[in-house]
């Protein structure tokens, strides 16, 4: 990451848009808990939502957008065996004992 | 016995172009983000099998926890400007915005707390069913990490902060390396708000 004040302030100002982009995504969040969509609707836009979420927090108040190479590897494979992680559950369903 | 600096604090390693600390956080997350992914797997596996699932909302109260995610995405922006002041060598604007952080951290506790004593007072507990048995596990677990937080940002801004008048760089990085930290907790809430809420 750059040193130089210059480069210092144009973070403060993106810090600044990301703070407000998250609370107003936090307020659509919660909005569109209201509208009582079908289950999997809801899950698709919650789970949307707080993924450009939490890519802002990571991006942006994280560094990883200025991040070496070294440490992007390192999340990209992290996130890789965490979304390996999430579908096991999805392969119990075709995994019945004596079916 | 002679003291032996640690190599690497400041300096950036020849062969990963970082220092350990930074390296070390980012590895220590990596597996934070596997711990926390058990976690939500446990919870798909757990919602995918029952026969019926509640909505967040027939046992947790939405109000309390919104509040709780702009109390937790406010503590960030202000973690980040403490960083940012130790790099345009402003040392009383870093106090003012860790301790802002803190406060933030002990407003989240406290509405935790609110919605944790309201629950018991109900007769809910992780035993009462899976959902608050997940429920609880989760939010403690984060909970837990939130006072760690904490407790590593007051030894800054306490008596941690002496190195700054030694080393302005590394303690900048050690506030760097605890930044991080932070954001990911708050990075989990933003998973767990909506999953555990509003689902």
């Amino acid at each position: 990451m750059s040193d130089h004040a210059a480069d210092l302030k144009k973070h403060v100002r993106a810090y600044i848009l990301v703070f407000v982009t998250l609370m107003v995504l936090t307020l659509v969040t919660v909005a569109v808990s209201t509208l009582h969509l079908e289950v999997h609707e809801a899950i698709i836009i919650a789970l949307v939502i707080a993924t450009v979420k939490g890519s802002l927090v990571a991006c942006y108040f994280m560094h990883l957008i200025s991040e070496r190479k070294l440490i992007l590897w390192v999340m990209f494979l992290t996130v890789v065996f965490f979304l390996v992680l999430l579908a096991v559950p999805a392969f119990t369903v075709h995994d019945r004992i004596g079916a | 016995m002679s003291d032996i600096p640690i190599p690497y604090t400041v300096a950036a390693r020849p062969d990963t172009g970082l220092n350990n600390g930074k390296i070390g956080i980012w590895l220590f997350l990596a597996s934070e983000v596997m711990l926390f992914g058990a976690l939500f797997a446990t919870y798909i596996l757990l919602r995918v099998g029952a026969p019926v699932w509640p909505h967040g909302r027939e046992f947790l109260n939405i109000p309390l926890a919104t509040t709780n995610t702009i109390v937790l995405i406010s503590s960030s922006v202000t973690m980040v400007m403490a960083w940012y002041s130790l790099k345009m060598d402003q040392f009383n604007r870093f106090r003012l915005y860790l301790g802002l952080t803190i406060l933030c951290g002990f407003g989240f506790m406290f509405i935790k707390y609110l919605e944790y004593s309201h629950k018991f007072e109900l007769g809910l507990y992780p035993k009462t069913n899976t959902f608050l048995a997940i429920y609880f596990t989760m939010t403690a677990l984060h909970g837990l990490h939130v006072v760690g937080g904490m407790c590593v940002n007051a030894y800054f801004w306490g008596p941690g902060a002496k190195l700054w008048k030694t080393d302005k760089e590394q303690f900048t990085n050690r506030v760097e390396n605890s930044g991080l930290f932070w954001h990911f907790v708050d990075l989990v809430w933003i998973f767990l708000f909506p999953v555990l809420y509003l689902l």
